[in-house]
């Protein structure tokens, strides 16, 4: 066993668990936020989808060891309070747009789509089809063509 | 307390039991509700009311009393209110109703709120409704399935609201010293004629009852809904998009731990010994190491760490149920099986048109894995789960652990979707069979490589069609299809529980399959003389109805013969339907999208499109697509996916009789769509020595963002029924049909095998022992 400090949504935490558990473990597991969701534990269904200090990333496939104090780990529950507001404006354009059926994969799928939107802008150009097409996050209910909606409506309010 | 003077005729002369009053002989503006006994308004209604008796269901169905053997019904039946379904009224004018349905993402508990919403002119937000604890008494009335959930439950969720509404109409009356035809009611508040109110919320306890009574309602008539076919968005979207909804993994029950199963290297083997039982029960976080039919199960600290031990665990293993079967052997099996051909003698001249399509098994797992949390005691048991038929999971279970069925709580937790896996407790009896094992709380998790190695698998089958012609018509139509075994444990057809599908009568399980087959398929054209047969051969897979039944493969099956008869007469694929169709509903769908779609418009060489149609659930679908099947499409890469063809545009229109949410209607379609595309082209599970190779979403196909329409639409057809028809499964097969059809035309060739890219094994399979993959450690190398 071994202490780990990061931050999470804003606050700081120190967990006590092995190196190599994966981060996502530690957030579901031991501090009990869970909305990344476990899907396929290989970083291929992309539910777990949250940020590391601003980039979308998995938490199934990081080590808690690679975390650094420095390290700002957001995920869904924490996303809205980055632009302190209640909801984030790719979070209001689900509900716009009545994304979400099932819902199980939509917290990944809006962590990767405000990735997206701020890596297209630090890009300087607007989100394209490729990039739209670009999108790992699976969903089985197959929502697919309102989370196309969804991300380039949520890019004008971000 | 207070005592109401009935205006709806307080009928005490009403018989009170199970056999009194069910809604049937009663006039649908005069069924009858029930006040019930409470401190704060409740009231229920039959879940019967305005339903087909049960047992109409399928031809020579187990008759009810049969079932009274294999569970308490007898018990049960004492019960005056065995059947009621029932809403209360709280103090802050909320009404809390218990749908005993499983909302597993199709949005029935948003159109169920809106039902009550309409009937007790409340606004929707204060309506919750929540999922019911499996319930035996209710025996038929607790599956979700079959595409049934709004057809059944729209009459009685409204005749209990109905009730409740009188009943707080008769004390506002009394409160506010005013007649109760000068009342009106609007948004929880009713208004007297001199303009003083007062709220349900006030009204809730004033309205209570000290004893249960039936009264007679009237239903808000179809042309006053103001709620009841309004677009309304899903009643926890903001919950999802939050990441506050919560499914089984995400509930805190104390102690228990993760837990997941050293699965065996072939598909149903069982574990015989660990060769290192005591080094894996040392490793970091694990608490317990069990054998178990099914496997070995590790409890630990964290999923990662039973991940871990899952990988360590040296096991000798049992062979499984298909030792050394592959793809092709289970297709020479169905070959073997096929029932002949009966054609009717047609005159000499006439043409034959032949057609064999073979479909993959394929897996029906949704993205929230197999899961359930378990608390065995030695004296009951309380199990959390995704279950469409908790009452067939509850009876599992007390029989796996060892308990009467009333020492089984289970509750239903809302699923990260279904497409029918969750209408199996395969998660829920196995997480029972741990905890009882280990003496403590479990939460099980299957890994995702567990899902389609060993979960349910949609069957594998075969269909032919035969096809006579005579002067641009069809005399004949035939089709005999053959499938592995589809497991109907859960329950027959749309209204039936296993109780019955198990029942002596039935074992084998042949008639049934073959009963559903016939009630669920029906050919909407005017084709002569059509005969439909089904055989099912082999019962060692995990099998289960993925998103519709028999009718995706049959669908593609019919509508892939009927472009070739078109072909054959010199007709378009869609001039012909609209000449051949008999089913007006499909007609108008089929209209529908060729308008919408543009049929028959000019398109670059490589593009085609497709149509096709599909009747179920007493209403109809039809979808176009455009597939490109141009190099440039064909040819792109994406890492780890397949691309191929991909379908640019689809239009779907659909008429389900009463649409009670045309938004979550459409959803479901777009949905359907997904499956269809993915079905025709892309995913399927590979048989090979034993065992499916896929394990991971990178093996199995299922449609993603590259193989999604860029346009897609879905035209809700305006209907004049009462009532509302199927819709979660409505939007598959003439999906699959469309996506075919238009592959068989860009190729100029029929596709005999579906999907169609089955022939590549597009990825590296992962090792079978050990059965998951490691968890990767290189997550930062790929943040943007």
């Amino acid at each position: 066993m071994a202490q780990h400090t990061f931050t999470v949504n804003g606050e700081s935490v120190t967990v006590d668990v092995a190196d190599d558990v994966r981060l996502l473990w530690v957030l579901r597991d031991v501090l009990g936020i869970t909305g990344p969701k476990y899907g396929c534990g290989i970083n291929v269904c992309k539910a777990c989808t949250s940020h590391i200090n601003g980039k979308a990333f998995n938490p199934c496939s990081v080590r808690v060891a690679d975390i650094g104090p420095d390290d700002e780990v957001t995920t869904i529950e924490g996303l809205a309070d980055t632009v302190d507001a209640d909801l984030h404006p790719m979070q209001e354009a689900w509900i716009e747009r009545d994304v979400a059926q099932c819902g199980y994969c939509q917290p990944g799928q809006i962590m990767a789509a405000v990735a997206l939107v701020n890596k297209v802008r630090a890009e300087g150009r607007a989100i394209t089809t490729a990039d739209l097409d670009g999108i790992r996050n699976i969903c089985r209910c197959g929502t697919y063509h309102r989370i196309r909606e969804a991300v380039v409506e949520g890019a004008k309010g971000m | 307390m207070t005592t109401v003077p009935d205006r709806a005729r307080a009928s005490s002369h009403l018989p009170p039991g199970p056999a009194g009053p069910d809604g049937r002989g009663v006039s649908r503006r005069g069924l009858i509700g029930w006040v019930l006994a409470g401190s704060t308004l409740a009231v229920a209604a039959d879940l019967t009311v305005g339903a087909a008796p049960a047992n109409a269901a399928v031809p020579s169905p187990p008759q009810v009393p049969e079932l009274y053997d294999l569970g308490d019904l007898q018990t049960h039946s004492a019960l005056p209110t065995s059947q009621l379904i029932s809403i209360t009224l709280d103090e802050q004018g909320v009404a809390h109703f218990a749908i005993p349905r499983a909302e597993v993402g199709q949005g029935i508990t948003t159109a169920a709120a809106m039902l009550i919403a309409e009937e007790l002119t409340l606004p929707v937000e204060k309506v919750r409704v929540t999922l019911a604890k499996a319930r035996p008494e209710l025996v038929f009335n607790q599956l979700t399935g079959g595409s049934n959930t709004m057809q059944s439950m729209f009459t009685p969720i409204r005749v209990a609201a109905a009730t409740a509404k009188g009943r707080l109409l008769q004390a506002a009356a009394i409160e506010l010293g005013a007649q109760v035809s000068s009342l009106v009611a609007k948004d929880g508040v009713v208004t007297g004629p001199t303009g003083s109110s007062v709220t349900y919320g006030a009204l809730a306890t004033l309205a209570a009852s000290t004893e249960t009574v039936a009264v007679e309602v009237a239903l808000t008539p179809r042309s006053e809904f103001s709620v009841i076919g309004t677009p309304r968005g899903r009643d926890d979207a903001l919950a999802a998009v939050t990441g506050r909804k919560q499914f089984t993994l995400d509930l805190q029950v104390p102690d228990a731990l993760p837990t997941m199963v050293c699965r065996p290297p072939e598909l149903n083997g069982s574990p015989r010994f660990v060769n290192n039982l005591a080094a894996v029960r040392a490793m970091p976080g694990v608490t317990d190491v069990v054998l178990v039919p099914t496997g070995v199960a590790v409890r630990a600290a964290t999923f990662g760490q039973c991940i871990d031990a899952v990988r360590a665990l040296d096991v000798q293993w049992n062979p499984g149920s298909v030792t050394g079967e592959s793809d092709a052997s289970i297709l020479a099996e169905l070959k073997a099986a096929e029932l002949p051909m009966a054609v009717p003698s047609v005159p000499l001249l006439a043409t034959t048109l032949d057609l064999r399509v073979e479909f993959m098994f394929r897996s029906s797992a949704a993205l929230e894995p197999n899961c359930a949390i378990a608390d065995v005691r030695s004296d009951r048991a309380t199990v959390w789960a995704g279950l469409k038929a908790p009452i067939v999971a509850q009876r599992d279970i007390a029989e796996a652990v060892g308990l009467p069925q009333g020492a089984v709580t289970v509750n239903v937790v809302t699923g990260g979707g279904s497409f029918g896996h969750k209408l199996f407790g395969d998660a829920a009896t196995e997480a029972a069979v741990i905890s009882k094992a280990m003496g403590k709380p479990v939460k099980l998790l299957w890994h995702r490589a567990d899902e389609p190695r060993q979960g349910r698998v949609h069957p594998m089958a075969t269909s032919r069609v035969r096809a006579t012609m005579l002067a641009g018509q069809v005399l004949t139509f035939e089709q005999r299809h053959t499938s592995v075994v589809t497991d109907f444990g859960h329950g027959l057809g749309e209204r039936l529980t296993a109780m019955a599908a198990e029942l002596p009568a039935n074992l084998g399980g042949m008639g049934l399959s073959q009963s559903i087959f016939t009630l669920t398929q029906e050919l909407p054209y005017d084709f002569g003389v059509v005969t439909q047969l089904l055989n099912e051969v082999d019962t060692r897979f995990n099998t289960g109805s993925m998103r519709n039944i028999y009718s995706p493969d049959v669908a593609c099956a019919n509508e892939l013969a009927v472009d070739q008869i078109a072909k054959r007469l010199g007709q378009d694929p869609y001039t012909f339907r609209m000449g051949f169709l008999k089913n007006a509903k499909a007609k108008r769908c089929l209209a529908a999208v060729a308008k919408a779609g543009g049929w028959g418009r000019s398109l670059p060489a490589g593009v085609t499109q497709g149509i096709a149609v599909h009747t179920e659930y007493k209403g109809a679908t039809a979808v176009l697509v455009e597939l490109d099947t141009r190099p440039a499409t064909v040819n792109r890469t994406v890492r780890n996916a397949v691309t191929g063809p991909r379908v640019t545009k689809a239009v779907i229109a659909v008429d389900v009789g009463l649409v009670v949410n045309p938004r979550g209607l459409e959803a479901q379609m777009m949905g359907g769509v997904s499956d269809g595309i993915a079905l025709a082209l892309t995913s399927s599970n590979h048989l090979q020595d034993g065992h499916f190779l896929e394990a991971s979403w990178d093996n199995y196909f299922y449609t993603r963002q590259w193989n999604v329409p860029l346009e897609f639409s879905c035209i809700v057809m305006p209907s004049d029924e009462e009532l509302p028809g199927g819709a979660g499964e409505a939007g598959v097969a003439a999906s699959v049909a469309a996506v075919a059809c238009a592959y068989a035309r860009a190729t100029g060739k029929v596709p005999t095998r579906f999907p169609v890219n089955h022939g590549t094994i597009s990825f590296t399979p992962k090792t079978f022992v050990p059965p998951v993959p490691e968890s990767p450690v290189d997550g930062l190398s790929s943040t943007f």
